[in-house]
């Protein structure tokens, strides 16, 4: 299973910021949602964020909430997620982070969760409702389970909070551009390149930036800051929004779209 | 943080990072201010002349007569606001300020809370935006009216059911794009750490002035306290003044709705299990995977499916018992009471009432049973006509 050190590493010989979409597992249904997932890897996602729905995500904004109810009404749940993983790896081999809140570990038991996921092929577990305080709740039966540890960032995270955050990340830190939740943003955020900077002069972790980004020109800023990978997730779940009725067009528009963000961080 | 939150297993702030500085410096100006001179002096005047404390503790007669033994009621309906929920936004509107905070924001179900909100934002010249589910904006329509009067913008939020659960996810979605210059001014004893701790100190009044007021006027303490519980606030705040009483049995009533058999109800003491919702670990009403599932009651106040992390505790260890009120009894407990007493409940509070009712003949006649009337029926008459036709009830 590909890992994410080998990942980042080659990509750093490469001299190329990660491209990471992100998707709600079965947005708006099992197969649509694969069949989407799957051409995102073959237009060049470098790893993969995958969200398992949540009734209640308070994280997330509309784009990302409206994927988890479509999702939910399709019968996805925590068992069919971990399937839909298996599938994803057979089509290939990248780096799986899943991301989805707390209740959900909880109740299918954790120390199940992460050894029947990592089996699966997922290589992390970002919990957007748990933070590095009761990380110990999770990160335990995670590393016994063999996953990497992921955790985010905010522009309103003090520097000793950043490094004990750093400190704990073995994957890469999640870095979460601005104040807010997710969704897409006319402009980047301006605290991009500062976070970036300060987290580099504390770890050695990759750092990928993600929230509100949502065009060409925001993978290039977050690039040239010196990220090592961007997270682009509401935009390309808008796609899937706006074509419920022809699936067809919103895969030929994500892999259109993220063709060109690949381009765009290939340019250096 | 400073603290952690728990009570027992329960409780804890499992929020996105982005609100941790944010609930970090709430938790700070709370452990200041509280015990600030010139803070509590401030809230204790705004208690007595603005919002109408103390409140009496009223020996409802011919209740008492009905049931056979003795009911006090903590008369919390006489507040300004017309329920117990302005204990709370004082205080948490005065934090606010002494914060520097410039605006308001909170949640709201029947629209008590958010009312109450409205009243305080008023009061201390805050912009206030309250989040209000769809479902709720129109059942409640009365308290939205009342809340654009006191100045505030009523957000109707449309995702889920409409109902409370509904309001809270985007009000702390809103929160988190505006943590600088907004306080969340949280309605219940549940949430993340602090807000059960807040909550519950500023509720706290009502309990303690019970316990006061049961010694002067009856010369001991009561047998039993009852409350309703949704998020728990009113129920926290009376049981804390009794807590450390051991023989003072300790009683909330949740939203029965249809009956918790039908699965159509908001019981989460009741029918649920531990899981983590909006910030705290808590008895929850879920499906088998975690999602969190579609609660139903009459009352808007109660229709939630978590509860305040302290009341899971008080269950598990046994200091307090849990008990559903169905709809129907409810209506049929909002009729009794105000036939005979000329006191119109709300229906959140009409619960704990019907619980006492359903003990009629069951108890020894000197039993003192102390209920919470955390709040008024004006908002809900519209509510109980529809259900039972002022007509027919006459007939009766």
């Amino acid at each position: 299973m590909k890992s994410y050190k080998e990942v980042f590493a080659d990509l750093r010989h490469e001299g190329r910021a990660a491209l990471i979409p992100f998707f709600v597992i079965g947005d708006p249904d099992y197969d649509t949602s694969l069949a989407v997932v799957k051409a995102a890897i073959d237009a060049g996602a470098d790893v993969l964020e995958l969200g398992i729905p949540f009734s209640d995500p308070i994280a997330d904004g509309p784009t990302i909430q409206k994927a988890d109810v479509r999702a939910m009404r399709s019968g996805m749940n925590t068992h069919k997620a971990c399937e839909f993983i298996r599938q994803v790896k057979r089509h290939k081999d990248i780096p799986i982070g899943l991301l989805l809140y707390y209740n959900l570990i909880q109740q299918y038991g954790a120390e199940r969760f992460f050894k029947d996921f990592h089996k699966a092929g997922v290589n992390s577990v970002l919990v957007a409702d748990l933070s590095i305080d009761d990380a110990d709740e999770v990160l335990v039966p995670a590393q016994a389970a063999g996953l990497d540890s992921v955790f985010m960032v905010t522009p309103n995270t003090a520097p000793d909070r950043m490094k004990k955050i750093a400190s704990r990340t073995t994957g890469f830190v999640y870095t979460v551009s601005l104040l807010g939740v997710t969704g897409s943003r006319e402009a980047l955020s301006n605290s991009v390149d500062g976070l970036v900077r300060q987290l580099k002069d504390l770890t050695d972790v990759p750092i990928c930036v993600g929230f509100g980004v949502s065009k060409p020109e925001h993978a290039r800023t977050i690039a040239d800051a010196g990220a090592d990978g961007v997270i682009i997730g509401s935009r390309l779940v808008a796609m899937i929004e706006n074509h419920l009725e022809q699936p067809r067009q919103a895969i030929e528009e994500i892999t259109h779209f993220l063709g060109e963000i690949r381009k765009t961080l290939a340019a250096n | 943080m400073k603290h952690r939150g728990r009570f027992g297993d329960y409780g804890g702030y499992y929020v996105p990072e982005v609100l941790i500085p944010v609930l970090e410096e709430l938790e700070e100006a709370f452990d200041r201010f509280s015990v600030d001179r010139a803070f509590v002096a401030e809230l204790d005047q705004l208690y007595r002349n603005y919002a109408g404390r103390p409140t009496p503790l009223y020996h409802a007669r011919r209740l008492s007569e009905h049931v056979g033994f003795q009911v006090y009621l903590k008369r919390e309906d006489l507040l300004h606001g017309g329920a117990h929920k302005v204990n709370n936004t004082l205080g948490q509107g005065l934090l606010a300020k002494y914060m520097g905070k410039t605006k308001l924001i909170a949640e709201t179900g029947a629209g008590q809370h958010g009312l109450a909100t409205a009243m305080i934002g008023a009061l201390l010249g805050m912009e206030t935006k309250i989040f209000m589910g769809v479902t709720d904006v129109e059942r409640q329509s009365v308290n939205v009216h009342k809340m654009r009067l006191c100045g505030a913008e009523v957000v109707s939020v449309e995702g889920g059911t409409g109902t409370l659960k509904d309001a809270i996810n985007d009000a702390l979605r809103y929160w988190t794009s505006h943590v600088s210059d907004t306080f969340y001014l949280f309605g219940t004893a549940a949430g993340p750490h602090p807000y059960p701790t807040i909550v519950k100190h500023f509720q706290s009044c009502i309990g303690k002035e019970a316990r006061r007021q049961c010694l002067d006027q009856i010369g001991r303490l009561p047998d039993m306290v009852v409350a309703c519980v949704g998020g728990g606030s009113n129920a926290i705040g009376v049981f804390a003044g009794f807590l450390d009483d051991k023989d003072v049995q300790l009683i909330g009533v949740e939203a029965g709705g249809k009956g918790v058999a039908t699965g159509k109800h908001a019981a989460s003491l009741t029918a649920g299990r531990p899981g983590v919702l909006h910030g705290a670990k808590s008895y929850l009403l879920q499906d088998k995977d975690g999602q969190i599932i579609d609660t139903e009651s009459i009352s808007a106040g109660l229709d939630y499916p978590g509860v305040g992390p302290e009341h899971s505790l008080l269950k598990d260890i046994g200091r307090a018992q849990y008990v559903p009120a169905d709809d129907e009894d409810v209506l049929d407990t909002f009729g009794l009471v105000t036939r005979i007493e000329g006191i119109i409940p709300a229906l959140e509070s009409t619960h704990a009432l019907a619980h006492v009712v359903s003990l009629k003949g069951k108890l020894d006649p000197d039993t003192v049973v102390v209920v919470n009337l955390s709040g008024r029926g004006d908002k809900d008459v519209g509510i109980v006509e529809k259900h039972r036709p002022l007509k027919d009830s006459r007939k009766q």
